[in-house]
């Protein structure tokens, strides 16, 4: 210190002169968080407003995006990440469900902890490994099927694929023309809702299993004390009581969902065309950002690739905050 | 109704050990010294390897802590050292739901910040790396932070320390394990990011150190290789998907391990 202090101030408050300046700082760093919340708003939202200023609300319901002539409505890749998103869900919930149920409630516990940590892992494989995988090994299996699909030993199905064929080129769906393989490379909206079920699999499945673990095993001994089965503990018992829990982390898997980028760029076929069977080509928002940002020189094309990203944004901070609503009302008070 | 839950979480768990072992045919014939020490051949050659893609990847990871680790800590020191502070929530809030940003949305504001400015370089990407990391960073800490018993900063407090020190020198060093943990996991979880650096480092054929250059990373030449028509290339990403998850895995494993001995 350069001049001495006349006089010395009770220790208490010399200590609190230090502890206020660390407070600031690390309230300061802290604050960062926040900033580059805002910052990215601030970012996305300016980098939008020429496309959004000019399409306008069009952007969300037109369903044609093509960048040499200027149209960019992004319908149907807003479809696309809604499809494979949900159908992931759809899918993977149940599957998720019976392996935390396996961890938490039948397995060993020298075979629980290492499936669990197995469950762990999965989650930890990068996007673009998955990707990769799907790329070499399911999509030929996928290209293989639809072949078989259409051996002319079975001339009804060729029947069946050549109306599908006639009402995809009109532009237009049935629900029976949907499910119909096209005689593709195994790449499209079927396998990207393959590999997003199994990526976002171990998301709900350690959530639900974290859950199953915290029901009080007073709920499950005063059912077996009524001579209730295990199966009946479960149904009647547990997963009431985990539910809160589990939509958390099936809300939670739905925000990876909709986001997952690169896997299911690399496999869903890239196709801006409005979506007209489930084993054709497609896009979602994810995968249009990173197939297109880096090509787009134009200021409208460029202006309408962050805007997807802006809604992605907005997406999946809602779907969080949901989850955290759910979360909190879902748990069952009288159970408690 | 068991054998149908065992059923399932075979169905759950094949991926991984497909994966796996698909990678370890594939592309294990093709890790020698060359894929450590040389960079990739060009389009239909054969040969050479990832050293760009290896050099890269440890670049931006380190950028990336400095970054990430000093923002999360932080988040994590205040959110549990400061519980009744009037910002804590917003904080708490904010910090959760950048947990749940696409990070390709991040990439494209590590676009805005800093390539519109400066162009394609290593450090856009380690700033997107870097905004990942933090929410996992700030997570972890505040729980371990909350383990540590209040008697010790109780203890710390009643020998005269301000609780500045308290905090430095007594809760951090007792829950460093746990904190290191979350390092690491951050660091597990971002080095397989490829989708935040497609725009941002954008990747190099060569081997780069300059932050401010465009520079590779294993992600990157993963997607790339995969990508290609070329076998040679293809076979290069397969291995490097077999080192990255390795890697991945071991990380992953040696946090698992070191929170447990704490």
């Amino acid at each position: 210190m350069s001049e001495p202090a006349r006089r010395l101030p009770p220790r208490a408050s010399l200590s609190s002169g230090s502890d206020r300046v660390f407070r600031y700082l690390i309230l300061a760093l802290a604050s960062v968080i926040v900033l580059v919340f805002v910052v990215s708003l601030y970012l996305l939202g300016v980098e939008s407003w020429p496309a959004l200023s000019r399409i306008g609300l069009e952007f969300f319901t037109q369903r044609t995006w093509n960048p040499v002539n200027g149209t960019f409505g992004a319908a149907a890749m807003i479809m696309g990440t809604l499809i494979t998103s949900f159908a992931a869900l759809i899918i993977s919930v149940p599957l998720a469900i019976a392996s935390a149920l396996f961890v938490a409630e039948y397995a060993p516990r020298w075979l629980a902890n290492p499936v669990g940590y197995l469950i762990e892992l999965l989650a930890a494989i990068p996007s673009v490994v998955y990707g990769l995988w799907a790329l070499f090994v399911i999509a030929p299996v996928l290209a293989r099927w639809q072949v078989t699909f259409f051996n002319p030993e079975y001339p009804e199905r060729l029947a069946l694929y050549t109306k599908c064929a006639g009402i995809w080129a009109n532009d237009q769906t049935t629900l029976q023309c949907f499910f119909v393989p096209s005689s593709g490379a195994g790449r499209g909206l079927a396998l990207a809702i393959i590999i997003l079920t199994v990526m976002i699999l171990p998301y709900t499945a350690s959530v639900a299993r974290d859950v199953i673990r915290l029901v009080p095993a007073d709920q499950r001994e005063a059912m077996y004390a009524l001579g209730a089965t295990k199966w009946e503990v479960i149904s009647r018992a547990i997963l009431p009581y985990a539910r809160a829990g589990i939509m958390g982390g099936v809300i939670l898997a739905l925000g990876r969902a909709l986001g997952e980028t690169l896997a299911v760029a690399m496999v869903i076929g890239d196709s801006q065309d409005v979506i007209k069977s489930l084993w054709g080509n497609a896009s979602t928002m994810a995968s249009v950002i990173a197939n297109q940002f880096g090509d787009a020189q134009e200021l409208l094309h460029r202006s309408s690739v962050v805007t997807l990203g802006f809604i992605l944004f907005f997406v999946s901070v809602g779907v969080n905050l949901l989850a955290r609503v759910l979360i909190q009302r879902l748990t069952p008070k009288g159970i408690q | 109704m068991g054998g149908l839950i065992l059923f399932a979480t075979l169905l759950v768990v094949a991926p991984l050990i497909l994966i796996f072992f698909y990678l370890l045919r594939e592309g294990l014939g093709a890790i020698n010294l060359d894929f450590f020490t040389k960079v990739p051949a060009p389009e239909g050659e054969t040969g050479g390897g990832l050293l760009n893609a290896i050099t890269g990847s440890l670049t931006m990871l380190a950028m990336a802590s400095v970054f990430g680790v000093l923002i999360g800590i932080s988040g994590g020191i205040f959110l549990a050292e400061y519980p009744r502070h009037p910002l804590m929530p917003t904080i708490r809030l904010v910090s959760d739901v950048l947990a749940g940003i696409p990070a390709i949305v991040m990439g494209l504001v590590a676009y805005g910040l800093i390539v519109l400015r400066f162009g394609f370089s290593g450090f856009a990407g380690a700033l997107a790396l870097g905004f990942l990391m933090i929410p996992i960073v700030v997570r972890t800490t505040e729980e371990v932070l909350k383990l540590v018993p209040q008697a010790v900063r109780e203890a710390g407090l009643s020998l005269g320390l301000p609780q500045w020190l308290v905090t430095l020198r007594i809760v951090l060093p007792a829950a460093a394990g746990g904190i290191i943990t979350g390092v690491m996991l951050a660091l597990a979880r971002v080095a397989g990011e490829a989708a935040p650096l497609l725009f941002t480092a954008f990747g190099n054929p060569n081997v780069n150190l300059d932050p401010s250059k465009p520079m590779s990373a294993l992600p990157l030449e993963i997607y790339r290789g995969a990508t290609s028509a070329y076998d040679e290339n293809q076979r290069m990403a397969k291995a490097g998907a077999l080192l990255l998850i390795v890697l991945i895995f071991v990380t992953s494993l040696l946090a698992r391990r070191f929170s447990r001995r704490r």
